[in-house]
């Protein structure tokens, strides 16, 4: 036991409860963004000093406190923080809820990190639930009619996939007899090279984890919530929803694919396949999908379901490649960092708008160009990055997984990918195309309080830093998943 | 080296598009005096530069090189320098890039985005001449897709939105083939460099992909910029309902990065090319005839000027493929020659169009007697179009012919220049029905009131027949150090 590694968690958890109890005596409700804000900042300190510690395992072997999940619990934190300053505006469509909005924020954000932290099937699930079960509450904060459709249909969902992810988790169990990741792998290593593959329980829980955990990630075939999840929460969420909740879900796959099913090879060969194919049909069904979509919001789901396709190229390569000389993780992580900037930018910059305008529609962005220069110019950035061109993160991110995929043999998946990005670039263009070159109905200035300007002013330094100079995050990178060689 | 010249040349645009975009105060002189003096500089310094290569026998092929570290997991380095191939086109960039200010002179909507993105483009298409890194290389290829966007979307005329996007789908699909094969060539290599590539070969290790695949995977980014038949129908579209400049740029060094991409692309790959060269010179031929003859029906006079660079560069990707030294240099030549003279034919034309406002050739007429600058300079570009000597145009088509015919790396490659030859005849059909269509035939008296170039017209049209004529007369002021290029890259084809 030792408590000092969870810092970070417990900071951010006090920090919860802190928000819940001082709303019964403080009015001025903006006390408490602050106070979140707080302590993001002191568990993002904390998570900072721990860099380099790798301590693999803690609490009899539930969490592991090392590089990668520092990494990803940093990760978590910024994206939490961004959200916050992003909503100071669009909070006041949800007056009487703000305290709740924040603490329950910051209680997934703990159970996002705990995520990337757990090393055992239980704490993993328990983590999980825990990140969920917040998000079913914000999704339905508007409490108007799309909002609540949202948030039934995401918990409903949700608690099918739990269930699915359980179950799967229980024919694991019964097949190795560990609930421990590093456990189920020794005790994987044990068996010839015909049980496993003669052990139909074992794989029907791999499948059924897989599906899981795409629910989390928004893969296709699990991808049924996310346009009306996303189309129906509160904007802020959605953009916590599509980079906070993937990024975790992705942490935790490759946690769990690599820990306990990293080998033997004929294993890791089958579930990286289940990827491949996973990461095509996402790939081709998200943008497709993202082309005749006119709600921005919803435009931007299924191209976050288009990205998942992207990220699973890492999953894949990682699956496919030798175990030995794997190295899909590293771009992922990369990807996933540039994926989140370039996300919560665009929808900083969509949570600008809408307050102004209130509405969500691409063809009311008619004439932004002229009406706020900045704020365009910020979400064509995005979008310039979403599509994959230099000398945005988005670029570098692609290169990055994709080069790891060719380098392993997995050119066709690489191409089938790059040709998805072309056909992206048509939904993504459209709205800048629609920004610069249509004419306003009005030429009111669309104004934005400071915070969510330095939000979005953040997300696209970050992208074009990263995109430029992405040097040292990719080595960030190597280093956090050099956990996974063996 | 002290000073990094190439770097300068290369930012300077982008910094002036920056200055451009943040400059306080809407004065549209300021704004365009500022885009002159911020191309004006590279201008200049890549002119030095020109005099300043070392062309003496023993000579380092890359001069002016800079090479710094920039992603080490990648092993990808910030790698500029230029060789007796690419320091010619930098210099028609840069020349291009000045002159399309002083062609946009007269836009006056937007004038502060129009002029950022025109630099910013500037920056991009020099950084793909420059580059020695193919991840730098293909950033700046990249990167002029955007500013490309937005030129034709916002400033076009006609079908503007269609087109714009039209050549944003088809330049991102040749992108994604060629980014593919960047990938394969460097884990076959282990190396992003383009020189040690060309210099080591392929034959380290060949896991993932034969070669003859990924030279496939980047031809067909290249072939989609050039154009080359049947990936150029974006070409017509973009090039006629650009604004001017953006035509001029486009025509003139846009693409020629493709034919600058197939060259290094042969250094790279000369066992495939010479493989598929054949292939490629019966695409060429293709080209040039079907694009001549498409050229032949073209009402519109931009439409039409744009269908005459199909066939033109028919003879780039002939004379590349011809795989001589000659053919080679003289489709450098034709590429630098095509960039001037087309570029001057658009300025014209946009001229044509401003001054008129009709750009329907079957309602223009007699203009001769009302525009007489206008006439001669435009009849000047046509006959160098044409390919009449003491122009450059000349001077690039018989090189290309006299290199293909006697070229012996391909066989049956004197039965193919006969048959391009044909595309001469055409070309001087199509040309010759411009000019008379427009400036001679019975005056048009809806016309007299028409004005005729301006001063500052005057200067830069003036300025590109005299680089037509020089280059012309004198061709081996290019031809010289276009071999300096192109020699090592013939040593390395067998045959």
């Amino acid at each position: 036991m030792n408590l000092s590694l969870f810092i970070p968690e417990i900071a951010l958890a006090i920090t919860a409860v802190l928000v819940i109890l001082l709303d019964l005596f403080i009015r001025q409700k903006y006390v408490m963004r602050y106070l979140s804000l707080a302590g993001l900042v002191v568990a993002g300190v904390f998570s900072f000093i721990m860099w380099g510690d790798n301590n693999p395992a803690a609490f009899n072997n539930m969490l592991a406190a090392d590089n990668f999940a520092v990494f990803f619990k940093l990760l978590f934190l910024g994206i939490a923080f961004l959200v916050i300053l992003a909503s100071a505006d669009y909070e006041s469509k949800f007056a009487n809820f703000r305290s709740e909005y924040y603490a329950l924020i910051l209680l997934s954000t703990t159970g996002m990190m705990l995520m990337s932290a757990a090393a055992d099937l239980i704490s993993l699930y328990i983590a999980l639930e825990l990140t969920s079960i917040s998000l079913y509450v914000l999704v339905s904060l508007l409490k108007d009619k799309k909002s609540t459709e949202a948030a039934l249909k995401y918990l409903l969902l949700g608690a099918i996939a739990s269930a699915v992810l359980l179950y799967g988790m229980a024919l694991v169990f019964g097949a190795t007899g560990e609930t421990q990741l590093a456990a189920i792998a020794q005790s994987l290593q044990t068996m010839t090279d015909s049980t496993p593959l003669g052990n139909p329980a074992l794989y029907m829980g791999i499948v059924l984890m897989i599906a899981g955990f795409g629910f989390k990630i928004a893969a296709v075939p699990f991808q049924m919530w996310v346009p009306d999840v996303y189309e129906g929460a509160p904007t802020t969420i959605t953009a916590y929803l599509s980079v906070g909740s993937k990024a975790a879900g992705f942490a935790i796959i490759l946690r769990t694919f690599f820990t306990a099913f990293g080998e033997p090879f004929t294993i890791s060969h089958d579930w990286g396949i289940i990827f491949a194919v996973m990461a095509v049909i996402s790939m081709i069904i998200g943008n497709m999908a993202a082309i005749p979509q006119t709600n921005i919001k919803r435009m931007l789901g299924y191209s976050s379901i288009a990205q998942a396709g992207y990220l699973m190229v890492g999953l894949a390569t990682f699956g496919l490649a030798m175990p030995a000389t794997a190295l899909g993780e590293s771009g992922l992580l990369f990807f996933l960092v540039s994926y989140a900037l370039t996300n919560l930018g665009a929808f900083t910059a969509i949570i600008i708008i809408s307050n102004k305008i209130n509405s969500d529609t691409i063809a009311d962005y008619a004439g932004l160009g002229r009406r706020s220069p900045l704020l365009a110019l910020g979400l064509t950035f995005c979008m310039v990055s979403l599509i994959g061109i230099p000398p945005a993160a988005g670029f570098m991110a692609k290169f990055y997984i994709f080069s790891q995929a060719a380098q392993h043999g997995l050119l066709w998946l690489v191409i089938i990918a790059t040709i998805n990005s072309v056909i992206s670039a048509y939904y993504y263009l459209r709205v800048v195309k629609v920004m610069w070159f249509n004419e306003a109905a009005s030429t009111e200035k669309v104004p934005s309080s400071a915070a969510p300007g330095i939000a979005l002013a953040l997300c696209c330094i970050g992208v074009l830093l990263l995109g430029v100079m992405p040097g040292l995050l990719m080595r960030l990178a190597e280093i956090a998943s050099s956990i996974f060689t063996f | 080296m002290d000073f990094n010249y190439l770097s300068t040349i290369l930012f300077l645009p982008a910094a002036g598009a920056l200055v451009i975009a943040l400059i306080k105060g809407n004065n549209d002189k300021h704004i365009k005096r500022l885009a002159v003096v911020f191309t004006a500089i590279p201008l200049a310094l890549a002119v030095y530069l020109f005099i300043a290569f070392d062309r003496s026998a023993g000579a380092a092929a890359m001069q002016f090189e800079e090479k710094y570290l920039w992603i080490a997991p990648l092993n990808a380095n910030y790698h500029l320098g230029v060789d007796g191939l690419s320091l010619p086109l930098m210099l028609l960039t840069t020349f291009l890039g000045f002159l399309a200010v002083l062609i946009s002179w007269k836009v006056h909507e937007r004038p502060r985005e129009f002029f950022a993105w025109l630099l910013l483009m500037e920056t991009s298409i020099i950084g793909v001449f420059v580059s020695l890194d193919l991840l730098l290389f293909f950033i700046m290829w990249e990167i002029e897709v955007i500013p490309m966007y937005f030129l034709i979307s916002i400033w076009g005329s006609g079908r503007k939105g269609y087109s714009a996007t039209k050549y944003v789908i088809y330049t991102l699909f040749g992108s994604a083939f060629m980014l593919a094969g960047i990938l394969s060539v460097y884990f076959t290599t282990g190396s992003l460099s383009m020189v040690d590539i060309a210099n080591q070969g392929l034959g380290m290790v060949q896991t993932a992909m034969p070669a003859a695949a990924i030279f496939w995977l980047l031809f067909i980014g290249f072939a989609v910029k050039l154009p080359m038949f049947p990936l150029h129908t974006w070409l017509p579209d973009a090039h006629t309902d650009a604004p001017t400049a953006v035509s001029v740029m486009l025509a003139g060094v846009l693409i020629k990065m493709g034919g600058y991409g197939m060259i290094r692309l042969v250094s790279m790959f000369p066992a495939q090319a010479q493989q598929y060269a054949q292939w490629l010179i019966i695409l060429a031929l293709i080209g040039i005839i079907y694009g001549a003859a498409v050229t032949l029906m073209q009402t519109d006079i931009k439409r039409l000027i744009a269908y005459s660079s199909i066939s033109h560069m028919g003879y780039v990707l002939l004379g590349i493929f011809a795989l001589g030294e000659v053919s080679l240099t003289g489709a450098a030549l034709q590429m630098f020659s095509h960039g001037i003279i087309t570029g001057l034919l658009f300025a014209m034309a946009g001229l044509v169009i401003h001054n008129i406002e009709v750009r329907d050739l079957r309602k223009l007429g007699g203009l001769g007697r009302q525009v007489p600058i206008i006439t001669a300079v435009f009849v000047i570009a046509g006959l160098a179009s044409l390919g009449l000597p003491l122009t450059s145009g000349f001077a690039a088509e018989f090189m290309v012919f006299l290199g293909s015919y006697t070229s012996t790396a391909v066989a049956h490659l004197n039965i193919y220049t006969i048959v391009a030859i044909i595309g001469v005849v055409l070309t001087a059909g199509y040309i010759l029905w411009m000019l008379q269509q427009a400036f001679y035939g019975p005056v048009k008296e809806e016309f007299n009131s028409v004005k005729d170039a301006d001063k500052l017209e005057k200067v830069y049209m003036f300025v590109l027949v005299a680089v037509i004529i020089l280059v012309g007369v004198y061709p081996a002021i290019l031809t010289d150090i276009f071999k300096l290029g192109i020699s090592p890259i013939v040593g390395l084809i067998g045959g």
